[in-house]
């Protein structure tokens, strides 16, 4: 039983991590790519790793951090231009080459020794260097406190039978949300989205009751640099979901329907599909600035795996949905966490030693890839109809 | 499908990788090297081997300039080389050199020795026409993956990012065969690549031909390619771990001509691409089977309504580029002197470079295209490029290329919009 708990408590503590949020901002720019515009971007990290290393630097550097978040926005910006302008007018495959190419030669370039009075070579800048203005930004003051008091082991002395009933009800909460989000609960508008809400936040305040992970305020890793995440997270999806019902969001859906359908009503294609690169990427670029807060600046940490692993939440939670992003995102790295942790528990060490399991992992999210894009490309919350788009 | 021959390294990895005087092992570590200069090996020379609490340990080199010792904690070592029993011509740069220990591991401890009359300064004509040599051999080790990627695209239309991990599945396969079976050179190469091209008829038969049929769009495919390429780099690093392993133990003996310097491996590895590639060549150009598979390549619908079996031509195009791209990988791993989890990867931008700049579909433009980038990436550094960024310069002609003359050198314009 313990085991079981502290694997929950694994994948919970890996979910709310701002990490978490910070793939799924980084996730939501890849959303606007591949779910609503059909561009084959394969290079997200590259603009993750941009946005961090603007920020990283300049603050590094001594200047100000609002200019730092400047510097990363306008580096994902140029690295879009310089991607989109020879690839945009030709087959999506091109785009994909280039992007994945130059996301790797950005990384490669990040570990030369030569910069490393900029980027600090392949050991990276270390988190400290320009950690200080965002926590001195902090609201929460000092000390440290646990979200939401009352929790599990104020009920019945914490027996395990709570925490599993908590957990049913947990897991049935979500379905029900998807159900809703659906669609598929009959419910329609403004009772739509309340029931949605209402879920939303009994699902959270559940978690908090069965999770109660007392944390820093303001430190590394703190209730301040998770607060800010999530916080971008949710503005971040409320921003998409203004863009894509706006006029602009339909043209982008018909760029990836009909190319020619669009152009034919006399609208620019590439400055479309331009635009919609460089929005994406500068939701990267956000992404990249929450990744290495609570870390350090790493070019190996943004590498091809942390692009594959956008697209496979993406998939997971829905493309072309508003909550798809989020939603794969947290069940992406909890279920990581929660298969190594099954294996590093359950499968003895002379079958599989610590190490590999971590590698086990990562091959069954590979695999997981490959068959959600066989069996159930539209993912949890996606239409499948809005899935038929091709290259 | 293919972790069941990998499975087997499991149990044999640990013989593997270094030379038979101390084997590193779960609780001990080996510091070893072999002191050679440029004219040959340097027996009975003293190397002292100091752990940070002061304890020394002696070894003296083979009769073949080989030294290994053998270690018990981890952490840094001092390895000291002791000048006196050097022969008297001769002088080494840094006699102290800190190393450290880690267990499993054997850790590399390199004395730069030299004559007196040694001259490090090589001429500039001399190191292009030296990198111009390896340019051209890493462009033929290319051009063998890049031949079977740019058929696959032709034929089917999809990228496949996997490309890379076959490249890796023929050096970690020469491995298994050569290194931890001990099977000879040769038998164990054509091993390699006949299990490299059975992955590929594979493939095809259980995944590619499947989703063909369902009508799975290629944006989606590409995906499953890139979802296949991510399981089969931690299905290697789940057997080999993240460190390099090598095919075979000795060090290549090198060949001298002119200014160039060369391994025996790498004129062998250059001989064999050459003459697999003419075979290639010649069956696309002159064989019925070729015909049939250009035609594909041109136009799947056309070449289908007149008859050719598209189905076949297409698992005949998985079979073989899985092959060449298993030799291919396998004569990287001479070639460079190992094979790592991410050594295609790591080549599976030029591979795409190459590609394009032959124009996409085109087996002969991704030859011509493997020639040029693999000279382009070894001759910049010479040039002036800073080494690090050698691969950069082949993004650089891959976004100029596309600029100007986004079909590639040989490919037609019609296929790109």
């Amino acid at each position: 039983m313990d085991t079981i708990q502290g694997i929950l408590n694994g994948m919970m503590r890996e979910t709310l991590s701002p990490q978490t949020a910070a793939v799924a901002i980084a996730v939501i720019g890849l959303n606007i790519h591949l779910g609503f515009t059909g561009l084959l971007n394969f290079g997200q990290a590259g603009f993750m790793l941009l946005g961090a290393y603007g920020m990283a630097i300049s603050v590094w550097h001594g200047l100000p951090f609002a200019v730092g978040i400047l510097f990363g926005l306008g580096a994902a910006l140029i690295f879009a231009l310089v991607l989109g302008v020879p690839t945009l007018k030709l087959r999506g495959d091109y785009l994909a080459i280039v992007t994945i190419s130059a996301a790797e030669i950005l990384r490669y370039v990040g570990r030369s020794s030569l910069l490393s009075d900029f980027t600090g070579a392949a050991q990276g800048i270390p988190g400290s260097q320009y950690r200080t203005p965002f926590t001195s930004l902090s609201l929460f003051g000092s000390g440290s406190f646990t979200l939401w008091p009352f929790n599990y082991l104020d009920v019945a002395g914490g027996a395990a039978w709570v925490r599993i009933l908590g957990w049913i009800v947990l897991v049935a909460l979500v379905v029900g949300l998807v159900y809703v989000l659906r669609g598929k609960a009959g419910l329609a508008g403004g009772a739509k989205v309340g029931a949605a809400v209402v879920l939303g936040v009994l699902a959270v305040l559940l978690v908090f009751f069965l999770f109660p992970v007392p944390n820093q305020s303001t430190g590394v890793n703190g209730w301040w640099v998770r607060f800010v995440a999530w916080t971008l997270v949710a503005l971040c999806t409320f921003l998409v979901f203004l863009l894509v019902r706006s006029p602009w969001g339909r043209l982008l859906r018909g760029v990836r329907e009909d190319e020619d359908a669009i152009r034919s009503l006399g609208k620019n294609v590439f400055s479309i599909k331009m635009q919609a690169l460089i929005i994406g990427g500068l939701f990267g670029a956000i992404g990249g600035m929450i990744y290495v807060l609570p870390a350090s600046t790493q070019p190996d940490s943004m590498g091809r795996s942390l692009t594959f692993f956008c697209y496979t939440a993406l998939l997971i939670g829905g493309a072309a949905t508003i909550f798809g992003p989020v939603l794969g995102s947290l069940i992406f790295f909890g279920c990581r966490i929660g298969i190594k942790y099954t294996a590093s528990a359950y499968i003895p060490d002379s079958v599989m030693n610590a190490q590999q399991t971590e590698q086990f992992s990562y091959i069954v999210v590979g695999v997981a890839l490959m068959l959600i894009v066989i069996f159930r490309p539209q993912g949890i919350l996606g239409n499948k109809r809005e899935l038929r788009f091709d290259v | 499908m293919l972790v069941a021959p990998l499975m087997v390294l499991l149990g044999q990895s640990s013989a593997g990788a270094v030379d038979t005087l101390c084997l590193p092992g779960p609780d001990k570590a080996c510091i070893a090297g072999t002191l050679r200069t440029e004219d040959g090996v340097l027996p009975d020379v003293t190397i002292t081997v100091t752990d940070e609490a002061g304890t020394a340990q002696e070894a003296v080199t083979s009769d073949t300039g080989k030294w290994s010792v053998q270690v018990d904690k981890e952490g840094t070592y001092t390895v000291a080389l002791d000048k006196t029993t050097l022969p008297k011509d001769l002088d080494v740069a840094k006699s102290e050199i800190t190393v450290q220990a880690k267990f499993g591991a054997t850790l590399p401890a390199l004395f730069d020795v030299r004559t007196s009359s040694y001259d490090a300064s090589t001429s500039k004509v001399d190191e292009l026409v030296q990198s111009g040599v390896n340019g051209l051999r890493l462009g033929l080790l290319l051009a063998l993956a890049s031949v079977g990627l740019s058929l696959i695209y032709g034929t089917t239309g999809l990228s496949n990012f996997a490309h890379a991990e076959q490249v890796t599945l023929g050096g970690v396969l020469g491995y298994l065969f050569v290194n931890s079976w001990g099977l000879n050179l040769w038998i164990g190469g054509v091993l390699v690549v006949l299990a490299c091209a059975f992955t590929g008829y594979f493939q095809d038969r259980v995944l590619w031909q499947p989703l063909r049929r369902r009508g799975l769009g290629l944006t989606q495919m590409i995906i499953v390619t890139i979802g296949l390429s991510l399981s089969l780099q931690y299905v290697f690093q789940y057997f080999l771990g993240a460190g390099t392993v090598r095919v075979v133990q000795d060090n290549p003996s090198v060949r001298t001509f002119g200014s160039v310097t060369i391994t025996n491996q790498s004129l062998v590895a250059m001989a064999i691409s050459i003459v697999v590639l003419a075979a290639v060549g010649f069956a696309l150009l002159r064989t019925r089977i070729g015909r049939a598979t250009r035609a594909v390549s041109d136009n799947p619908a056309l070449a289908s309504a007149s008859g050719i079996d598209t189905d076949k031509v297409i698992r005949l195009v998985w079979t073989v580029a899985m092959g060449l791209a298993g030799l291919s990988g396998i004569l990287y791993a001479l070639v460079v002197n190992g094979i790592k989890w991410d050594s295609g990867l790591q080549i599976l931008l030029l591979l795409f470079a190459a590609v394009t700049l032959g124009g996409l579909g085109t087996a002969f433009g991704a030859l011509l295209g493997a020639l040029v980038i693999g000279l382009v990436v070894e001759v910049s550094p010479v040039v002036g490029m800073p080494g690090d960024f050698k691969y950069a310069t082949a993004l650089l002609i891959l976004i100029l290329l596309l600029l100007v003359r986004p079909q590639g050198l040989l490919g037609k314009p019609q296929r790109v919009g």
